[in-house]
Parts: C-alpha cells; sequence; structure tokens
C-alpha cells in the first residue's frame, strides 16, 4: 500500500464521488481532484515508462512541471489526447486515461530490456551508434528507434472539436494567481485601470490552494476580485508565450474538464497586448540527484503537500524526506499535520535551523544531519532506502514508501525570458533571477527570487560511497538524462550548456527541463571546474508547456484555411461539372468535361472548337489596376520596357515589367481609354505583388508625378470569346459599338453596353484567334455569360477551362510568366526583344539589360521543342541534356517549361529554357524522362499561324 | 507581434498590417544608364547588416498603404523612430 486518503482535509468536494478509467481499471475520485491525486488516492504509484530505458515512473510533481506522469485521454473519436501531465487533468465522471509508452502493459513492459542495456546507451547514444550505413537509417535504425522510444501515440482521426480565438487588450496583465499574484491584482484593482488575471489551474490560489491557514485570505481576496467590474479573471488558462510589445499568447481550456461535452469551442486563444506586465508565476522545486532517485514514490516535498493538503492525499504511510532546503522540512511539519507518517528527515547539512530541528523533535521526528540518500529499495514503487554519511559511512537502511526530495527553489523565468529579460545569478539560491526587463514587465514574488521558504545549500549531486558510473542518478526524468551522461559529455569536449543540452538531450522533452535544467547546469559546472555563469543557461522558448495545434490553428482549417476567390462565373461552371484548378486562391474552372471524357479528350473537344468556330471562357481572375491622372501615361512610360506615351486611346498594348534587376516580372494588355486613364491588366497571381512595386515607385521615386493607381481586379467579371465565330456572337447582343474589323481592329478597347449592360470591350487574343474579352461590372458576370451561351448555341458556343488556354496560348508561342520564365528571364532570354522599346532612355530594370552576365553569351533562352516522336509528351520540369550517353551526373542545359498534347497540329509541342537555345535552331537536344530519352529539335516557340493571319480577320 | 507607428495614420498598430520594404535611403540614381557596372551593382544589390540601428523601409499595406522609414534595432527588434518618406534619414 502507499498512497491513500486522509480522512478530512482538502479542497475535494467528499460529497461528489467521480468515477474514472485508468488503463482500463476503473476508479473513484472526487470532483475537484485531478487524475493524478485520484490515482495516488487509489494507490497508485506507477504512472509510466521513462523515454529511453522504459523505467518504471511515477509522479514527481503536483503541476506543470510534472516529467514522469504523462497520459492519454480519450473522449470519443478524434478526440484523443496524448502526452497530458496527469497532474495538470482535471477529472470528471466517465474520464477514459491510459499510460504511454509501455507494451504490453505498464507493470511488464518489454521495452524495459533498454534499461538492463543501459550502458549501451550512453549520452550521444543516437549519434554515435547509427552512423552507417547510411541506407540502414531509413529501413531499420529510424523505425525501430520510433517503435521503442517515444511518449504518447499521435491521434489518427480528425479533430471534430473547433477552437476559438479572441484579442484582449488591457492595462495590466497579471500571470499567475498565487498569493504574490492576488496581492498584485488586488492593488490594481484599486485603480481605474482594465486588469486580466489568469492562471493554468481551476481555481485561483497557486501555492496558497495548499495552505489551509491562507484559505480565509483567498476567499476574502477572491471576493474582492469578483466584486471588482475592471478585473477579468481567466483560468484554466496557460499563457504559453510572451512576444514583443506585451503580447502574450494564451489558451484557455473550456471543455476538457466537463464530463459532457457542452457546444462551443474546446479552447480558446487569446492574443492579449498590455500595457504593464507582472509575472507572478511562482517557483519550481528542485529534485535532488543521487542513485534510484527516479523510483516511483520519490517524488518533490512540494508536490508531497499540495496532494495532502489541497486534494487531501497521502503520498505514502511512511514518508522520508531528503532534505538540502529548509522548505522541505516545513512541508514534512505539514503532513504531519495532515496526519501523514514521516519516516525520517535526512538533510545533506551539518547545521540547520534550531527552531526546524526543535520542531522535527517535539513531532517525533527522526533526523539525520550530514547525510545523504545512498540508495533506493523497490522497483515499481519505493520500499526503503539506503542512507550514508556524507563521507561514505555509517550506511543504513530506513523503511518507507515514498521518499521526499527538496533540493531549493528555481524561480519560474520561462516567460520573463521569451520577453528578452536579462537573468542574474543568485549563487545562495543556485538559480537565475530577473534582472534587467526588456519589456514594461515586472516580476512578483517567488518567480523573482523572494520567498519565505528559508534556507538551503546547492548541492549537484548527492555524496555517495558508491561507483560513480554505476549509478542511475537522473537529472531529467522525461529524457532519462543521469548525471553520468552530464559529466560524459563533457569529458568528451563539450564546453557550452547549449551543446551539452543537444548532446544529452538535457531538457529537450516536452517539460523543457522545468526540473532539470538549474541541476544539469550544476553538474556541468562542477564537471568543467567552471563558475555556472560562465557556462550560460539554454534558452527558454514558447511554448511554457505544449498546446493543441488546434488552438493554434482556430478556425483557420479546412476549407477556412485560406480564402477560396471565386468569380461570378465560378457558380455556373460549378452546375456544368467542370473540374477546378487553384490558382494562387482563385478557384478556376480547368476544363469541362462531357460524360466519358478523361481530361485529354475534353482538352482536344475544346482546342478544336475555339479553333474552328468559338470558344467562351471565364477571365475574370486577371488582375486589373486602373491608373488615371495627368502623369499617367508618363508614370507606365517609366514602369513599362515599351513605349506608352504614343498609345492613342482606344488602343491597346502589350506591356512587358521587370524588376529593377532586368528581369521579367510580370505582364499583360492594357488599354488606353482616355488621355488621363489606362486600364491595366496583370497576371491572375501576380496583381498584388504588381500593384505593390507599381505604389513603390510612384511613392517613393516619382512623388512628383500626379496620378492614382486602384485595384480593379475584382471589380470586372471578364468573359472571353475566341474564335473565327466570335464577332457574330457578339454582334447581336452589343450596343454602341461597331464591331467590324476596319472600326474595331485587334488590339482595341472600346466603351459601350451588351446586353444593357456597360463594358468595356476588349479586342484581344490569347488563343491566336479572332478574340474578344468583354469587362462588366462583376455582378453581372453569370447574367451575360449565359446570354452569351444562348446567343452563341447555334455556333456550337464550347465553354473552356485553364488548360485549353495554355494549350491555345503555347501553340501560339505565349508564355506565362512564372511557368516559362522563373525569375532569371530577361526579355531577350524570352525572345520578346520586340516588346522592349530601344529609344527609351530608362525604364524599371533598363540598366540591368546591359549588366555583364545579362550580356554574356550561354544564358538560358526560352525556344520551342518539337520530339521526333510527335506522339510523346514531355514531362513539364524534365531536364535537358546535350549528349544522353555522358556518365551521370549529366550536365543539364535546361529544362521544359510548358509541354502539351497540340489536337490542332496533331502532334506534342513544348517549351523550354535552354543555354544558347537561340542558336540552336534545329539542333538535337535530349530529354532523359523515366524508362526512356526523348529525342526533340529546337525550334520556333511559335508553332501555329505564324503570319498571325488568323488574328486579322 | 511588433508594434508600429505609422507616421502617415499616426496610429501604432500590430506587426501584421504592414509589409517589410528592405533598406531605406536607397534612391534609384536619376539616369541609371551613366553609372557603370560597379555602381549600378552597388545599388541593386549591396545592402548594410548592420548589428544595432538600421534604416529600413515599411509599408502599412492592411492600412493607408503608405511606404514609410524607419530606425529599427535588429538586436533587440525594437522601433527607435517611423517617418514618413522623403523626410531626412533619422
Amino acid at each position: 500500500m502507499t498512497g491513500y486518503r486522509l480522512p478530512t482535509g482538502g479542497r475535494i468536494n467528499r460529497a461528489a464521488q467521480v468515477t474514472f478509467s485508468f488503463d482500463g481499471s476503473s476508479f473513484v475520485g472526487f470532483e475537484g481532484d485531478t487524475l493524478a491525486s485520484a490515482l495516488l488516492a487509489s494507490g497508485v504509484q506507477l504512472f509510466g515508462r521513462s523515454f529511453k530505458y522504459h523505467r518504471p515512473r511515477g509522479l514527481v510533481g503536483s503541476g506543470s512541471e510534472e516529467p514522469n506522469a504523462l497520459i492519454s485521454v480519450s473522449r470519443g473519436p478524434g478526440r484523443f489526447t496524448p502526452n497530458l501531465r496527469a497532474t495538470n487533468v482535471d477529472l470528471y465522471q466517465g474520464m477514459e486515461a491510459t499510460s504511454q509508452n509501455r507494451w504490453p502493459s505498464l507493470k511488464f513492459d518489454f521495452g524495459a530490456i533498454n534499461d538492463r542495456l543501459g550502458m549501451f546507451f550512453p549520452a550521444g547514444f543516437y549519434n554515435k551508434t547509427f552512423m552507417w550505413p547510411r541506407s540502414f537509417w531509413e529501413k531499420l535504425y529510424e523505425p525501430a528507434i520510433r517503435r521503442m522510444a517515444g511518449l504518447g501515440q499521435a491521434p489518427t482521426e480528425v479533430d471534430p472539436d473547433h477552437y476559438a480565438a479572441t484579442y484582449a487588450h488591457c492595462d495590466v496583465l497579471i500571470i499567475g494567481a498565487g498569493p504574490a499574484g492576488i496581492d498584485a491584482a488586488l492593488e490594481a484593482a484599486a485603480t481605474n485601470k482594465r486588469i486580466i488575471l489568469i492562471d493554468e489551474q481551476d481555481e485561483l490560489g497557486g501555492g496558497a490552494l495548499s495552505d489551509p491557514a491562507l484559505w480565509p485570505w483567498l476567499d476574502r481576496s477572491l471576493k474582492a476580485l469578483a466584486a471588482s467590474p475592471n478585473v477579468t479573471v481567466l483560468t484554466r488558462t496557460t499563457a504559453f508565450g510572451y512576444f514583443h510589445d506585451n503580447f502574450i499568447g494564451a489558451v484557455e481550456r473550456l471543455t476538457d474538464h466537463l464530463a459532457s461535452m457542452p457546444d462551443g469551442p474546446r479552447e480558446k486563444l487569446w492574443r492579449i497586448r498590455a500595457t504593464e506586465v507582472i509575472l507572478a508565476q511562482g517557483a519550481i522545486e528542485r529534485p535532488l540527484v543521487f542513485d534510484g532517485n527516479d523510483t516511483p514514490g520519490v517524488m518533490l516535498a512540494s508536490a508531497a503537500k499540495v496532494f495532502a493538503l489541497r486534494y487531501g492525499v497521502a503520498v505514502g504511510q511512511s514518508v522520508a524526506l531528503m532534505a538540502s532546503h529548509d522548505s522541505g522540512w516545513n512541508d514534512a511539519f505539514a503532513l504531519a499535520g495532515a496526519g501523514v507518517g514521516i519516516a525520517a528527515i535526512i538533510d545533506v547539512r551539518d547545521i540547520v535551523d534550531e527552531a526546524l530541528l526543535a520542531k522535527a523533535n517535539a513531532l517525533g521526528i527522526e533526523v539525520r544531519l550530514g547525510h545523504s540518500v545512498i540508495g533506493v529499495r523497490g522497483r515499481l514503487g519505493v520500499k526503503g532506502i539506503t542512507v550514508a554519511r556524507n563521507d561514505g559511512t555509517a550506511a543504513s537502511d530506513i523503511t518507507c514508501d515514498a521518499l521526499l526530495m527538496a533540493g531549493g527553489w528555481t524561480p519560474t523565468v520561462h516567460l520573463w525570458s521569451h520577453s528578452k529579460g536579462s537573468l542574474a545569478w543568485r549563487e545562495d539560491l543556485g538559480a537565475f533571477v530577473p534582472d534587467v526587463p526588456n519589456e514594461n514587465v515586472r516580476c512578483v514574488g517567488a518567480c523573482a527570487g523572494t520567498w519565505n521558504f528559508g534556507a538551503g545549500v546547492v548541492v549537484d549531486v548527492l555524496p555517495t560511497p558508491k561507483d560513480p558510473a554505476r549509478l542511475k542518478a537522473f537529472v531529467d526524468f522525461q529524457n532519462d538524462v543521469t548525471a553520468k551522461d552530464i559529466k560524459l559529455a563533457v569529458r568528451e569536449g563539450f564546453r557550452s550548456i547549449e551543446h551539452i543540452k543537444r548532446y544529452t538531450t538535457n531538457g529537450m522533452a516536452t517539460d523543457q527541463g522545468k526540473t532539470s535544467n538549474l541541476n544539469g547546469l550544476q553538474i556541468a559546472s562542477t564537471a568543467l571546474n567552471k563558475p555556472v555563469t560562465d557556462i550560460g543557461l539554454t534558452t527558454f522558448r514558447p511554448p511554457y508547456t505544449p498546446q493543441t495545434f488546434g488552438a493554434l490553428a482556430g478556425h483557420a482549417k479546412g476549407a477556412l484555411f485560406q480564402p477560396t476567390r471565386k468569380t461570378n462565373i465560378d457558380s455556373w461552371a460549378e452546375e456544368q461539372g467542370a473540374v477546378f484548378e487553384l490558382v494562387a486562391q482563385w478557384r478556376r474552372a480547368r476544363y469541362f468535361p462531357k460524360a466519358g471524357e478523361d481530361m485529354l479528350a475534353a482538352v482536344n473537344r475544346e482546342c478544336r472548337m475555339v479553333r474552328s468556330s468559338v470558344g467562351i471562357f471565364d477571365a475574370s481572375t486577371l488582375g486589373k489596376i486602373e491608373v488615371v491622372g495627368p502623369d499617367a501615361a508618363e508614370f507606365l512610360n517609366r514602369m513599362y520596357t515599351n513605349p506608352w506615351k504614343a498609345l492613342e486611346p482606344g488602343r491597346c498594348r502589350y506591356g512587358l515589367l521587370l524588376k529593377e534587376d532586368g528581369f521579367i516580372t510580370d505582364d499583360g494588355v492594357s488599354a488606353r481609354l482616355a488621355p488621363d486613364r489606362f486600364h491595366l491588366t496583370t497576371t491572375t497571381g501576380g496583381a498584388a505583388r504588381v500593384l505593390n512595386l507599381m505604389e513603390d515607385y510612384l511613392q517613393t521615386e516619382w512623388p512628383d508625378l500626379n496620378l492614382w493607381l486602384t485595384s480593379t481586379s475584382e471589380h470586372y467579371a471578364v468573359i472571353a470569346l475566341q474564335g473565327p465565330n466570335a464577332r457574330k456572337v457578339l454582334e447581336p447582343l452589343v450596343e454602341g459599338i461597331d464591331l467590324s474589323a476596319e472600326a474595331f481592329p485587334h488590339m482595341a478597347i472600346r466603351e459601350g453596353t451588351i446586353c444593357g449592360i456597360p463594358t468595356r470591350l476588349f479586342r484581344v487574343s490569347f488563343t491566336g484567334e479572332l478574340g474578344y474579352e468583354i469587362n462588366v461590372p462583376s455582378a453581372y458576370g453569370r447574367t451575360l455569360w449565359e446570354r452569351i451561351m444562348a446567343e452563341g448555341a447555334r455556333y456550337d458556343i464550347t465553354p473552356y477551362g485553364t488548360e485549353t488556354m495554355h494549350v491555345l496560348r503555347a501553340e501560339k508561342g505565349f508564355i506565362i510568366v512564372g511557368q516559362d520564365t522563373d525569375g532569371t528571364v530577361t526579355p531577350f532570354d524570352a525572345g520578346l526583344d520586340w516588346a522592349v522599346g530601344k529609344k527609351k532612355a530608362d525604364f524599371v530594370g533598363k540598366r540591368s539589360l546591359a549588366r555583364p552576365d545579362i550580356v554574356a553569351p550561354g544564358r538560358k533562352q526560352l525556344v520551342g521543342l518539337l520530339t521526333d516522336d510527335p506522339s510523346i509528351v514531355l514531362e513539364e520540369g524534365a531536364q535537358i541534356v546535350a549528349d544522353p550517353n555522358q556518365p551521370v551526373p549529366m550536365k543539364m542545359i535546361g529544362h521544359v517549361t510548358s509541354s502539351y498534347w497540340s489536337e490542332t497540329l496533331g502532334r506534342s509541342i513544348a517549351m523550354a529554357l535552354v543555354e544558347g537555345g537561340h542558336s540552336k535552331m534545329g539542333q538535337d537536344i535530349f530529354v532523359p524522362m523515366p524508362g526512356k530519352t526523348h529525342v526533340a529539335k529546337v525550334s520556333s516557340m511559335v508553332f501555329y499561324d505564324a503570319e498571325g493571319a488568323r488574328l486579322n480577320v | 507581434m511588433i508594434l508600429i507607428h505609422c507616421p502617415y495614420c499616426d496610429e501604432k498598430r500590430a506587426e501584421l498590417e504592414f509589409a517589410y520594404a528592405g533598406q531605406a535611403h536607397i534612391a534609384r540614381p536619376l539616369d541609371p544608364s551613366a553609372l557603370s557596372d560597379e555602381e549600378w551593382e552597388t545599388y541593386l544589390f549591396i545592402r548594410n547588416n548592420p548589428r544595432g540601428r538600421h534604416h529600413e523601409r515599411w509599408r502599412h499595406i492592411h492600412g493607408c498603404g503608405r511606404f514609410f522609414n524607419a530606425v529599427r534595432d535588429t538586436v533587440t527588434d525594437k522601433f527607435e523612430t517611423t517617418y514618413k518618406a522623403g523626410e531626412p534619414r533619422k
């Protein structure tokens, strides 16, 4: 028998029993219990198996610092949470909890063989052992290690819960509601400041919850806070990170403690911006390092006190204390006062406060000063301890069923460190305390290093006569790091604590070394014979405790992960069964399959119809910018490579946009509507980028120019009507525009109405056919589309998608920026010399076109490719070589950028970037693809209607 | 998340309203074609990477849309000041 429920005491509600299960066995606890306290009260001492050696482990702490008691809670499909600290899990009726990292059972774990083989698993074991052969990693080492070592299982189902997020602003944010935090809140509450007080536990009080003498004060204080309208209190809320400018992330757990799941979010992410932050996070007691200190039943003295006085649970019937600090004595006295039997107090110090000795004497507790625990009996639970004088003599056994450790205190400076506040070393505390703040923040109470716990000494490893090489004295319980491992790392040459940490993994577990960092540092300091301050402290990073992905993701998942932009015509395409693709954030119809058609069949049909009759295409996603003002033409002349000032109103021009480095960044056809007004189009994905680039030049380089830029991308629906019958379809619908070839030539724009809707009608073509792009206010898009479909029925008008658009433009050698260019392609590389104004004195990127690297020979240039076997469609992205017989690795001279089956030509076509491509016309190049190397001839990029006869009709 | 003062809105707003826009006070040469390759290279590519005060441009892209200048300490990530484009270097 080990732990048991004390007959009285604690803050639990003994009238309300709670039934739950752990590893399939049924247990009973009380309302107000944590899973840890209820199991402990039921005599459970074994909570888990350690990460590496699978050693049996019990509770060490009583809160967030707990390294061992990691459990999983399951509450139905998708609601499985691993790696919860049992000490932080509020009990509810029907809870199903399981232990982790054991097989087949917690008491008999096959993986514990690792413990017997422990001598083969020293620090750096993984680095040293699994180095070669490399191929073994993937197939053997990694899967085996993953099976053997590990924490809880990852959930396999989709999480059905949803998670909320909110912003909050306050004058004072107080983190931690122990006595120091509550005092700070009361003080601030008396002002008219807005205050938020948050605490990770289910009730406020912190350390006061395990000090019944403070309960009346606590009641009064909480009533006062509740009566203060300017105070917001958040419980079960963990401040996990402290970011710039007093921005704190906190997660409130809303449903994990409830027996039945209500509607509403599981957790809520609070993003809090505070004028002032007060950290009152308290301090965490340090374990002592000695042989067998990880045996279940060895725990922190402060934790035993919490279990006894807050939860009414004795951690054992006969409890011994190993102390290097006064606080442990007071905790032992508190346990004795609650009716827990104290077997002995052992203190490593020779001299302690007389008052403590007198009190121990009065309580009849055996005391051994100048002694240390040198061994623990029992494997699944403490059965007794061996103690000896610090010189190793006079070893004797003490029978007990639990052993408390009181090794001093470590201020909880995690959030302080997140905020980049500096730390100062306090030799007397053996700990770092907050020093100079970097934000408007201060620490109060124990996390500032001010406490009334008494005094102590810092001992890195307790004295022992045993062979240090055979000690199992753990520093990091969760990652199974022993004092021996840290000393080995130092012997092997590691000097910086950051390196020692990574080599030994000390402090790298899910508890981030809350109980192990300082002990590890002390041991390294001794081994290196250097002061702690010369070794440094590892960095604290968010989160303070692990948080769910759900809380951080909030609603940004699934369909809400990012917006899907849809055009006004999208719903029509959906009704027709279009297959969609995402282009930037736009959902675009890729093709419109008829019954029985695959993509190739559908695209071939769509291509045939555009070339032979008329096709209709939703081009609404094109980026659009309205450029207006007396200097609009001058501005565009400076931005684009070609001349714009002489463009007449009513005419369009292809614009090529470079960045200052000379590389193509965007292109599009733009129209001059009036002397001071242009309608620009950009690529679908480039709209925001182009507007930003133009705004940059307008605002910062040429603020003297008088014009403004307005994004109109979503103001217009754009319907492209392409094919020899396009004009015939359009004629009956348009009013106020003469569509004749003479009155409305290619690359012109007219304004009028179509079906009564005002329109900017472009005569442009991205297919090489007679074509129009009809711009109407977005809301009319689908209406107009359906009217055109009806009108075009007699020409068998065919809707086509982006895939057909790609094929048709490739047949004409029109590039797609971002597909055929990659940010290293100049206008000359792309064969767009004609679009560069040779006489212009300047434009963005012009000077770079004369850079040595740009004019050097051998640049990759965009060319057409025709495979010798016309049925072969090359893979886009396939690499190109000049000589297929050279040894591997071959020298790659380029790659395929676009490649399609051209139904029009009855063969495949491709575009490629090839070194010196323009001078390789007619030459063979080779494209190694899976199974075969294909031969292709370099050709012009214009595969169809090179003279443009089909346009000028 | 840093708070940034927009000198046009005269408001401190959250970082996610802003976009970084590179080093400040690099004026585009008035006649780029008159520059040697080395001079153009310096304008185009050579940037400071100081440990400490850094003059840089930001754009209040999800606010007023204006570009402005700032002095930020690259060690502490704190803004010393922000000021309008065209104002002298601070």
